[in-house]
């Protein structure tokens, strides 16, 4: 298991150096027109959004999609998204439960690979399956039940029934740690056992520092899930004051409807994070995606 | 979350350690098999952990998807206190509804859109894999897009395809005529499945490029010394080795078009036929609260995730994607 920090390293073999054949050279001019024009259609609409983003309501009535700003510092409709939008409200919720669902998916994820990979007992068989066969359960599909349970659990509309939802309904960080307990060794639980550790402490003390690659993964794959999610909130916490990053976003729909500076602003304020938290963390972000996308 | 605390309180003192065999034990344990036991565990220790993540489970994937079916053959409308049993009503209803086969003939544009995602993905990340100037650069250009919030995505595209839009500019740039990209019924469902791989190709991408960096080095080597040209290494030894992180990507595919809510959703809200089976779900639960006939949808849509899960696991028995 290579949670983190593996590939990178190994690299396709080099051809430089070879000459190269007219044929050859086409074909690299046309794998770099490949690449810059994917580029282009990942960039062009972000640029779209951001140069109107900086536009005046005014220079919106004349020129096109992708007509410069006359002044490139314009940040009014920054504030204003900002501050109509209700954006730090939103951001405060989504950290809110951000922070409970990360925690609350880590201590469950490591409990369960903890207990499952650990410990002999009977029905073990059948808690393996409850937990693989749930899996294959997409939670899209089983939302007009879960609505039922949630409001009956009376969390209905308060922040709690995301968390709840996030933490409740994660099993492929459950497989992510369940396969990075299996490297560390058992001599380990058992050395600790000898020195009169119990069950607790050993997971406390030995299992949940080993795993910090795998909360890593974890946490990036998850953050970035609750982060982007939509359809949760939008469902169990309709208040305004509970908007999150996404619903908040999604209400611009409605009173500015034809402002689109001031959309775009919105929309620029809520990819920016995302940008930065990417630049940051590029190598763990795609190893954590490649270990937590494929269960 | 009381497994911890729980299984805290009963922390022993370290002072002594004793031998394993003298071990205060209620009972001992029932199975002692494996190399995995735990030994001097009471029997009902794993329980302790496996408290709170199975109360989750049971309560938020089970307890719903019991339930789902046990209301799709009721006519409640999710309010009242008091339902009737209505058979297989509402089956025959969703399948009798022209609307059913409009949602499924949704779903045929996302899947076309998958395909292409697939192959533009398998195309970058070999692409990518080799020698290429800039490399982390266009990586990562082309992954950012998966990190970006749904809504937000949403709206870019809203702009992207208005009238009078970004793509309606840049195309009168080539002299192409402007469209109705999300107002023509005809264009919208293309329109959107665009999105869609747009936002999803560079996670496919990441993936591929993932597994076709664990090939070994040497398998490259020796096909390059026996003069193989870069379609060939792709045919014989790139696509053989990462053949089944490719049938996952096609499974999640497939499953993942009948699925599609978040796009549409916020883009056209399912009107101009761009209606997915999700969005008319939702709808029929929460809109027009008929919430027996929506859980028949999803039960439906369930089992055919089920299905095609199952028809891979019969087909490419030895294909399960292990990472290790």
């Amino acid at each position: 298991m290579t949670v983190l920090g593996s590939p990178a390293a190994t690299r396709a073999p080099r051809s430089r150096g070879r000459s190269m054949p007219a044929r050859g050279r086409a074909a690299v001019v046309l794998k770099y027109l490949s690449l810059v024009l994917a580029s282009a259609v990942v960039v062009v609409p972000l640029a779209a959004i951001l140069l109107t983003s900086l536009r005046t309501s005014r220079e919106m009535a004349d020129g096109g999609a992708l007509a410069a700003p006359h002044d490139w510092f314009n940040l009014h409709n920054y504030a204003v998204a900002f501050t109509d939008g209700h954006m730090l409200r939103a951001l405060g919720n989504t950290a809110f439960i951000l922070v409970f669902s990360v925690s609350g998916t880590v201590l469950i994820g490591s409990m369960t690979a903890y207990a499952i990979d650990r410990f002999q007992f009977r029905l073990k068989k059948l808690v393996m399956a409850l937990f693989l066969i749930a899996s294959l359960v997409p939670s899209v599909t089983t939302q007009v039940a879960t609505y039922q349970i949630v409001n009956r659990l009376g969390v209905m509309d308060t922040r709690w029934a995301p968390v709840l939802l996030y933490t409740g309904t994660d099993i492929v960080s459950i497989y992510i740690f369940l396969q990075f307990i299996r490297s560390i060794p058992i001599s380990l639980d058992e050395a600790a056992r000898l020195d009169g550790a119990n069950s607790f402490t050993i997971y406390r003390r030995i299992i949940l520092p080993l795993l910090k690659p795998a909360i890593a993964t974890v946490v990036i794959v998850k953050g970035v899930a609750i982060y982007n999610d939509f359809y949760i909130p939008f469902l169990y916490m309709p208040d305004d004051n509970l908007g999150t990053i996404s619903t908040s976003l999604f209400r611009f729909k409605g009173p500015y409807g034809a402002h689109w500076e001031v959309i775009s602003a919105g929309a620029a304020l809520v990819i920016v994070p995302s940008l930065v938290v990417f630049l940051a963390l590029q190598r763990f972000i795609y190893n954590g995606f490649a270990s937590g996308a494929t269960k | 979350m009381s497994a911890p605390r729980t299984a805290g309180s009963r922390t022993i003192a370290r002072t002594l350690p004793p031998p394993d065999a003298t071990r205060p034990r209620t009972r001992p344990p029932r199975r002692r098999r494996g190399p995995r036991r735990a030994s001097g565990a009471r029997w009902f220790t794993p329980w302790l952990y496996l408290l709170a993540p199975l109360a989750l489970l049971v309560t938020f994937t089970w307890l719903p998807v019991a339930d789902m079916v046990s209301y799709s053959f009721t006519d409640w409308d999710g309010l009242s206190p008091t339902s009737n049993w209505v058979g297989l009503a509402n089956y025959t209803d969703l399948f009798t509804r022209p609307q059913l086969f409009q949602v499924f003939w949704v779903s045929l544009f996302y899947l076309a859109a998958s395909a292409v995602q697939i192959c533009a993905a398998l195309y970058f990340a070999t692409v990518l894999s080799f020698d290429t100037r800039l490399r982390n650069l266009f990586k990562g250009i082309l992954f950012f897009p998966y990190l970006i919030n749904g809504v937000a995505v949403g709206f870019v595209f809203l702009y992207f395809f208005q009238p009078g839009g970004t793509l309606d500019t840049v195309l009168h740039w080539f002299g192409a005529g402007p469209h109705l990209w999300l107002g023509n019924p005809h264009l919208v469902n293309t329109s959107l499945a665009g999105v869609s791989v747009w936002r999803f190709t560079g996670l496919n991408m990441v993936l591929f490029l993932g597994a076709i960096q664990s090939i070994p080095p040497e398998l490259h080597e020796a096909a390059a010394l026996d003069g193989a040209s870069r379609w060939q290494q792709f045919r014989h030894v790139i696509a053989p080795s990462i053949r089944p992180i490719i049938t996952l990507s096609v499974i999640l595919a497939v499953s993942g078009s009948l699925s599609v809510f978040e796009i549409p959703f916020i883009m056209t809200g399912g009107s101009n036929n761009s209606e997915t089976f999700v969005i008319q779900t939702i709808k029929l639960a929460f809109n027009f609260n008929k919430t027996g006939l929506a859980s028949a949808a999803a039960v439906v849509l369930l089992l055919i995730v089920l299905l095609v899960t199952w028809l891979q696991r019969v087909l490419f028995p030895d294909e399960r994607v292990e990472r290790s």
